[in-house]
C-alpha cells in the first residue's frame, strides 16, 4: 500500500506523456534545421513570443477545470489593454519619462487589471446566477467586450506610450525576458492556487461533479464567481504584455490566441468535462506548441495553413484522449479493486 | 439444440457478469415460459438489475448464452431485444411527459416500423386499441406530464404492448402506486398473461405480485438461492431467502431517553412537495420518515438541508433558526445530508477515496489560505478507518469500491464535520446484505452517540431495525405518527399506500 496522497502520480499521468512529446517535437525541430532552431536568436525569440498566449491559456484552464471554458479571453485581454493604452496616450503621452511615465504605467495597469476583473465577474454572473452555458455566456461576452474596444477606439490602434511601457513585453531581467517571468509567476501562482489551497480543491470538485458539490455543501456560485474572474485579470495581463510587445493597443489583435489558448489547456491534459487539470502539463503544451510554431516559422508554412493545423491537433488531442482514458480505466480497475 | 426448455420464450444459461473486479452475477440460469409471470426477487444490490440489463441487452455478460424464443441471442442490444418483443418498463417509466398519451404509446412502434413520418391519425388508432385491450380509459390526448403515477405506468404497459412485447418487465412495479391501484394492475396483468404475454416483476418488495405469479426466482449476491412455485413462498420466506437471515433485527422500541429537543419544524410548506409538515426531534433519537415514491418524502429531507426552499415555515436546530433553502447555512449549523444517489449526488466518482471525505472538511484545515495537507488527508483516513472502509489505496478513485464501502465514504465526510443531525436519504439503497447489517448499526451508534438521525427510506425493515419513531407521509402530508417498536412490516406498508 502506498501511503495516502490526495495527488495522483506523475509518472502514471498524462503530463507524463506530454513531456515525452515536448522533448520530442524540439528534438525533431532542431534535426529539422538546427543551424537556425537552436540559433540564440531563435530561441530568444521564443520566450519573448510565448508567454502572451501561454497566459490566456491559464485563463482558460482555471475555468475548463469547472467543465466552464472561457471564450471572452481575447476580448477581455484587448478591452483592458484599450483602456491601459487610452490612459496612457490621454495622460503620459510619448514623450513622458522618469517617475511620472511609471506612476502613469501603474495606473494604466491597475486600471487594465480591474477591467479584467469586472469582465470576469460579469462571466462569473452569467455562468453562476444565470446558470448559462459558460460556452454560450463567454462567447456572448466575449463580442461585448470587443465591441466595447471598438467603440472606444474607433477600432485603430491605440499608440504612442511612454517608452517605460516597453518594459513589460520587451525587457530581459538577468538574461531572461520579463513576459517570460511574468507567466512563470502566474503558472506557478495558479499551480500553488490549484493544489495547495481550499479554494482549489473546491474548483477540482466541482469540475468533477457539480451536483454532488452543491450536496456537499460547496458554496458553488461563489466558486464559480471567483474562477471567472481569476481568469479575467489573467487575461488582463495577457493584454498589457501583448500591448508592451505591440507598442499599441487595438481591439482585434491576437485574434488566432483564442483557439490557441484552448488547445493549448486540452494539449495539456486538463479535462474539458472539468474534475482534472494540472499547470505543469499546461505549461509543458505551450513549450511544445511553440517549438511546433517556430518550426513550422521555418519550414515557411502560410498562417492559414497553420490555423488549419491548430484545429485539426485540437481534435486529434480530444479523441486520443478520450480514447486513452476509456482504456487505461479498463486496464487499471482489476488490479485496484482485487 | 438440444437445450431441455425448447418451449420457453426465455432461456438463460449460465449468465455471469464481472464488472472491474466485481462479480455482479455469478452462473445464473433464469427460464420464463410464454404467459408466465416471475417474481425476480432480490435485495438491492442482488444483481437483479444486472440480469434484467443482460436480458434486455444493456449489458453484455461475461459468460452465458442467452435463447429467446428458441433463437440463440449475440451481441444483443436494446433495439434487438426490443424487436424480439422484450420490453423493460423501468422504474422511472422513461416516457416523454410532454407528449400525448397516444403519441407515447404509439412512438416506439413507429420508431421500429421505420416510419420516416409521424402519422397522427394511425398513432391515435394505435393508442386507442391497445388502451382498449387492457380495459383501460385514458385521454388519448393528455400530456404524459399531467396525469398521476399510477396512469403513466399504464401507458408505459400500453407502449410496451404496441410493440407487439411477449415479455414485459416490470422494474419495481408497486413502490409508486396506493393498494388499489396495485389491484388494477394486477387485473391488466392477469389479462396480459390469458393472452400469452409473460411478465418479469423486478423488486425487492413482492409480497402484492405473488398472488398473479407463477414462479419465484431469488437472487442474493449475484448467485441464485432459490427458484419454485409462487405458492411455496410467503413474504417471510421471501425476506428469508432475500437476506440470508431468519429474522429481521429487533426494533431499538421507542425513544426513552429525556434529552432535550434537538430540531424543531414548524409548519414547513412547498405547494406540490409537502404541506404544513412540523415535527419534533430529540438528541440521540434516530426518526425514520416514510412514504410512498412521490409523498414528498424526499422533498422534505433536502428542505432540511437548505436544497429545496420552502415557501414558509420554519427548521430550529438547538434552538438557533436555519436559513431555509441554504445548504452551506445548513451545513454551518452543523446538520449533514447523505442523499439517496450516491453515484450522481453523493459523491465524486473520479476523484479518489480521501478526496471525497476531505471536501467536507477544507474549511477547518486552511491557515492563512493555505491547506494544511496533512492534517486534512490524516482526518480523511482516520474516519475512512473508523467506519471500516475496506480499501488496498485511499488514493484510488472512490468508483473502485463497493456499495457498501461507497456509502461510508459518503457517511465519513459528514461525521468528520462533527454533525448535530444527519439525514440518510436511503442509507443502504445498493448495498449487499452484509454491508446493510453494519450501516444499520452504524446508525443505531450514531444516535447512541447523541446525534439526531433523520432516515428517509422505503425499505420497511430498515426504518423497523433502526428507528426510534416513523413519520408516515401521504400526498405530502404527515399522516401518521408511529413508535418503534410497536407495529410489524404489513401494518406500516398499509398505512403507506392505504
Amino acid at each position: 500500500m502506498s501511503g495516502p496522497r490526495i495527488e495522483p502520480k506523475l509518472v502514471e499521468s498524462p503530463e507524463f506523456r506530454l513531456a515525452i512529446i515536448t522533448v520530442l517535437v524540439f528534438v525533431l525541430m532542431a534535426a529539422l534545421s538546427p543551424e537556425r532552431f537552436l540559433s540564440p536568436q531563435n530561441l530568444t525569440s521564443m520566450a519573448f513570443q510565448f508567454p502572451e498566449f501561454a497566459i490566456l491559456a491559464l485563463a482558460v484552464t482555471i475555468t475548463m477545470m469547472t467543465g466552464g471554458i472561457d471564450l471572452s479571453v481575447v476580448g477581455v485581454a484587448n478591452l483592458s489593454a484599450v483602456v491601459a493604452a487610452t490612459i496612457l496616450t490621454a495622460f503620459a503621452g510619448a514623450g513622458v519619462v522618469g517617475a511620472a511615465a511609471v506612476m502613469w504605467l501603474g495606473i494604466a495597469v491597475v486600471a487594465a487589471m480591474g477591467v479584467g476583473a469586472v469582465a470576469g465577474f460579469l462571466n462569473g454572473i452569467l455562468v453562476s446566477r444565470f446558470g448559462l452555458p459558460p460556452i454560450l455566456a463567454t462567447l456572448g461576452s466575449g463580442l461585448v467586450f470587443t465591441g466595447l474596444a471598438v467603440a472606444m477606439t474607433g477600432g485603430s490602434a491605440v499608440m504612442g506610450f511612454p517608452a517605460v511601457v516597453a518594459v513589460i513585453g520587451n525587457a530581459t531581467l538577468f538574461y531572461v525576458p520579463v513576459p517570460l517571468i511574468l507567466f512563470a509567476l502566474l503558472a506557478f501562482g495558479l499551480h500553488v492556487l490549484l493544489t495547495r489551497t481550499g479554494f482549489g480543491l473546491r474548483v477540482t470538485m466541482y469540475g468533477a461533479n457539480p451536483l454532488a458539490a452543491l450536496f456537499a455543501a460547496i458554496d458553488v456560485d461563489r466558486v464559480l464567481l471567483k474562477v471567472y474572474v481569476i481568469a479575467g485579470m489573467f487575461s488582463s495581463v495577457a493584454g498589457l504584455v501583448i500591448m508592451s510587445r505591440a507598442n499599441s493597443a487595438k481591439a482585434d489583435y491576437g485574434s488566432s490566441y483564442l483557439l490557441l489558448a484552448v488547445l493549448i489547456a486540452v494539449l495539456g491534459g486538463v479535462n474539458p468535462y472539468g474534475g482534472y487539470g494540472r499547470v505543469v502539463g499546461v505549461v509543458l503544451a505551450v513549450l511544445s506548441m511553440q517549438f511546433l510554431s517556430s518550426g513550422l516559422n521555418m519550414l515557411q508554412v502560410s498562417n492559414f495553413a497553420r490555423e488549419l493545423i491548430w484545429g485539426g491537433l485540437l481534435l486529434l488531442v480530444m479523441v486520443i484522449n478520450v480514447t486513452n482514458w476509456a482504456g487505461l480505466r479498463a486496464r487499471r480497475a482489476p488490479a485496484k479493486s482485487g | 439444440m438440444g437445450s431441455p426448455d425448447t418451449d420457453a420464450l426465455i432461456e438463460m444459461r449460465g449468465i455471469t457478469k464481472r464488472y472491474a473486479g466485481v462479480t455482479a452475477l455469478d452462473e445464473v440460469d433464469f427460464v420464463v415460459a410464454p404467459g408466465e409471470a416471475v417474481c425476480l426477487a432480490g435485495e438491492n444490490g442482488s444483481g437483479k438489475s444486472t440480469l434484467i440489463k443482460v436480458l434486455s441487452g444493456v449489458e453484455q455478460p461475461t459468460e452465458g448464452t442467452i435463447r429467446i424464443g428458441g433463437e440463440r441471442m449475440t451481441g444483443l442490444t436494446p433495439r434487438r431485444a426490443a424487436a424480439a418483443g422484450v420490453l423493460v418498463i423501468f422504474q422511472d417509466f422513461s416516457l416523454f411527459p410532454n407528449l400525448t398519451v397516444a403519441e407515447n404509446i404509439a412512438f416506439v412502434s413507429e420508431l421500429a416500423e421505420h416510419r420516416q413520418f409521424f402519422n397522427r391519425r394511425a398513432a391515435r388508432e394505435t393508442a386507442r386499441r391497445v388502451l382498449e385491450r387492457i380495459g383501460v380509459d385514458i385521454p388519448l390526448d393528455a400530456r404524459v406530464e399531467h396525469l398521476p403515477v399510477a396512469h403513466k405506468q399504464l401507458v408505459a404497459i400500453c407502449r410496451a404492448l404496441a410493440c407487439e412485447a411477449r415479455l414485459i418487465i416490470m422494474d419495481e412495479p408497486t413502490t409508486a402506486l396506493t393498494e388499489r391501484e396495485v389491484r388494477r394492475l394486477l387485473g391488466i396483468i392477469r389479462l396480459l398473461k390469458d393472452e400469452g404475454v409473460a411478465v418479469v416483476f423486478v423488486s425487492h418488495k413482492l409480497a402484492e405480485v405473488l398472488e398473479v405469479s407463477e414462479k419465484v426466482v431469488v437472487l442474493r449476491n449475484g448467485r441464485k438461492v432459490a427458484e419454485g412455485p409462487a405458492e411455496d413462498f410467503d413474504a417471510a420466506s421471501l425476506t428469508r431467502h432475500m437476506t440470508g437471515r431468519d429474522v429481521a433485527r429487533a426494533s431499538p422500541g421507542a425513544f426513552g431517553g429525556t434529552a432535550e429537543t434537538l430540531l424543531k419544524v414548524e409548519a414547513l410548506n412547498k405547494p406540490g412537495s409537502f404541506s404544513n409538515v412540523s415535527f419534533e426531534m430529540r438528541r440521540g433519537e434516530v426518526l425514520g420518515i416514510t412514504g410512498l415514491l412521490g409523498s414528498g418524502r424526499t422533498s422534505l429531507a433536502k428542505a432540511l438541508f437548505g436544497l429545496v426552499a420552502p415557501d414558509s415555515g420554519r427548521i430550529t436546530l438547538d434552538g438557533q433558526n436555519v436559513p431555509l433553502g441554504d445548504p452551506v447555512a445548513a451545513a454551518r449549523a452543523r446538520i449533514g445530508y447523505v442523499p439517496e444517489d450516491r453515484l450522481t449526488e453523493g459523491l465524486f466518482l473520479t476523484q479518489s477515496i480521501l478526496r471525497n471525505v476531505a471536501v467536507g472538511r477544507l474549511d477547518s484545515h486552511e491557515r492563512r489560505g493555505f491547506l494544511d495537507m496533512k492534517a486534512l488527508i490524516g482526518e480523511a483516513g482516520d474516519w475512512l478507518t473508523r467506519l471500516k472502509v475496506k480499501t488496498p489505496s485511499l488514493s484510488a478513485p472512490v468508483t473502485s469500491l463497493s456499495g457498501g464501502n461507497q456509502q461510508r465514504v459518503a457517511l465519513a465526510r459528514w461525521l468528520a464535520r462533527a454533525p448535530k443531525m444527519l439525514i440518510l436519504n436511503g442509507p443502504s439503497v445498493g448495498v449487499d446484505v452484509g454491508s446493510k447489517a453494519e450501516i444499520h448499526d452504524i446508525i443505531r451508534d450514531l444516535g447512541a452517540q447523541g446525534l439526531g438521525v433523520i432516515v428517509i427510506s422505503d425499505d420497511l425493515p430498515e426504518l423497523l431495525a433502526t428507528c426510534h419513531r416513523i413519520l408516515v407521509m401521504r400526498g405530502g402530508e404527515m399522516v401518521e405518527e408511529i413508535e418503534g417498536g410497536s407495529i410489524t412490516e404489513t401494518e406500516l406498508a398499509h398505512k403507506m399506500a392505504s
